[in-house]
């Protein structure tokens, strides 16, 4: 299957997957089976707004009005982070809404 | 030199265990019961581990449920903020205690797996009747959708039954699958010529585990650990020695890894001691190896330095004869020929398996 999220697509956290503040060395980190994932302010960007109800393309749209910067662009970046996180089933996927 | 936090601490919190495998990464000289930390000790462990920047608790063993206060040890962990994971082989897990250590927070199970049939699991693991009440734990952690790893520990005699392997693990709804290949630490090292696998089953695995990972994209994630002995370079042991992780023995000893009280140059300190922070960022034992300073040749002036740090030091004693030497695994040891002369005798003579037990080599 492919690790590219649709448009439509409603990304989560599983259970099992939190960001937490780490306390000790600042910033925000993924948490998940037995992996650390240290976020930069991109990735705490994204991940703070994934939520099982917006959708990918939401998702874009937003963090390109918040950071005045071009969709198409923007729109990579988080695929490429997503489907990172995916491929480590740090995050599931719901389809569109129905 | 700059030592960073600890990420992940390994807390072995008993070598009980009702298996027996031959491969167990428990040192030969178990301790006994009478030996191992009380609950107070390890609560104030865990909360100095959390205050030091340790984001992941492995609850391990032996079997960590043989604790008859696994569920209290859970619970203080999961109050100190740590992300707990229960290494286990399932037996013990009651639905009960499943449940009381569900509601104490505890976030994941990584369940062992020696096989994928009663017979060979039972054999291998030395304990009949093992696999089927594993397979009755897998279907209570999948009711509860509590997330499961499944830690198969691969070796000559299960190599073959990979592909059913990864199979039985979607089956069982795990996220994660681990092909460990034995690594040849604690009870593995006088187990090899029966436990080494051959080159051919060595590579058939990688070509199984490369196919699956692109077809269950998504499905499951994979960890894949080959077996170095056919590798061209060594590991990168604990990700560097004393850079990432620690492990605490029943007792209370502070290991830069599992298998370094194999090491008699070096001494190791405890926790009744001294705290947590103090042995991590002080004791020789954790400062001997860190970083790249004290790396000999060839590996000083080889591009590979800040990735294998000159492998693990455990192996190039046991192997080489020297924990100061580069990881004989490594092409370019000068040791290797010990490592190509150890495959050797492990694929002619085969000596009878040795199962762990206590009290006996």
């Amino acid at each position: 299957m492919s690790l590219a999220l649709q448009q439509e697509d409603r990304p989560f956290l599983p259970r099992g997957v939190r960001v937490v503040e780490d306390r000790v060395r600042g910033g925000k980190v993924l948490l998940g089976p037995e992996k650390a994932v240290a976020l930069d302010p991109i990735g705490e960007a994204i991940l703070s707004r994934i939520d099982g109800a917006t959708s990918f393309g939401a998702l874009v749209q937003d963090l390109a009005s918040t950071y005045a910067a071009p969709e198409t662009q923007i729109s990579q970046d988080v695929q490429r982070f997503l489907a990172g996180l995916r491929a480590r089933m740090f995050i599931a996927v719901k389809g569109p809404k129905t | 030199m700059n030592v960073p936090a600890p990420i992940a601490m390994l807390a072995e919190l008993t070598h009980r265990c009702p298996l027996a495998c031959p491969y167990c990464s428990n040192p030969t000289d178990l301790l006994a019961k009478e030996n191992e930390l009380d609950t107070d000790t390890w609560l104030r462990v865990f909360k100095q581990a959390a205050d030091m920047g340790v984001l992941q608790l492995h609850l391990s063993g032996g079997e960590p449920a043989s604790r008859h206060d696994i569920v209290d040890l859970m619970q203080g962990a999961h109050d100190d903020g740590l992300y707990t994971n229960l290494i286990t082989s399932g037996i013990g897990l009651t639905p009960r205690r499943l449940d009381a250590l569900e509601a104490a927070g505890m976030d994941h199970i990584q369940l062992s797996m020696q096989g994928t049939t009663a017979d060979l699991a039972d054999w291998v693991g030395g304990y009949k009747g093992g696999f089927d009440r594993k397979m009755k734990v897998a279907g209570d952690i999948a009711e509860r959708g509590i997330p499961l790893t499944l830690n198969a520990v691969m070796h000559r005699h299960n190599l073959d039954d990979l592909e059913r392997t990864i199979e039985m693990a979607v089956e069982l709804g795990a996220r994660r699958l681990e092909v460990a290949c034995v690594q040849f630490h604690g009870w593995a090292s006088q187990n090899r010529s029966q436990l080494l696998p051959s080159r051919e089953q060595t590579e058939s695995a990688k070509r199984i585990v490369a196919e699956a990972e692109k077809r269950l994209r998504g499905v499951m994630a994979f960890d894949f650990v080959p077996p170095d002995y056919y590798a061209d370079y060594p590991k990168a042991c604990m990700g560097g020695w004393g850079s990432a992780g620690l492990n605490v023995t029943p007792d209370g000893t502070v290991l830069p890894c599992h298998a370094a009280q194999t090491i008699p140059t070096l001494s190791f300190e405890n926790v009744k001691d001294k705290s947590l922070s103090d042995i991590w960022y002080k004791s020789e034992a954790f400062n001997a190896y860190r970083g790249t300073d004290w790396l000999p040749d060839p590996c000083q002036t080889c591009d590979r330095k800040e990735i294998d740090f000159g492998g693990c030091r455990c192996q190039a004693l046991a192997i080489a004869g020297d924990a100061n030497a580069t990881d004989p695994v490594c092409k370019l040891a000068p040791g290797h020929k010990h490592l190509v002369d150890a495959l050797a005798e492990a694929q002619s003579a085969q000596t009878p398996m040795i199962w762990r037990s206590l009290g006996q080599r």
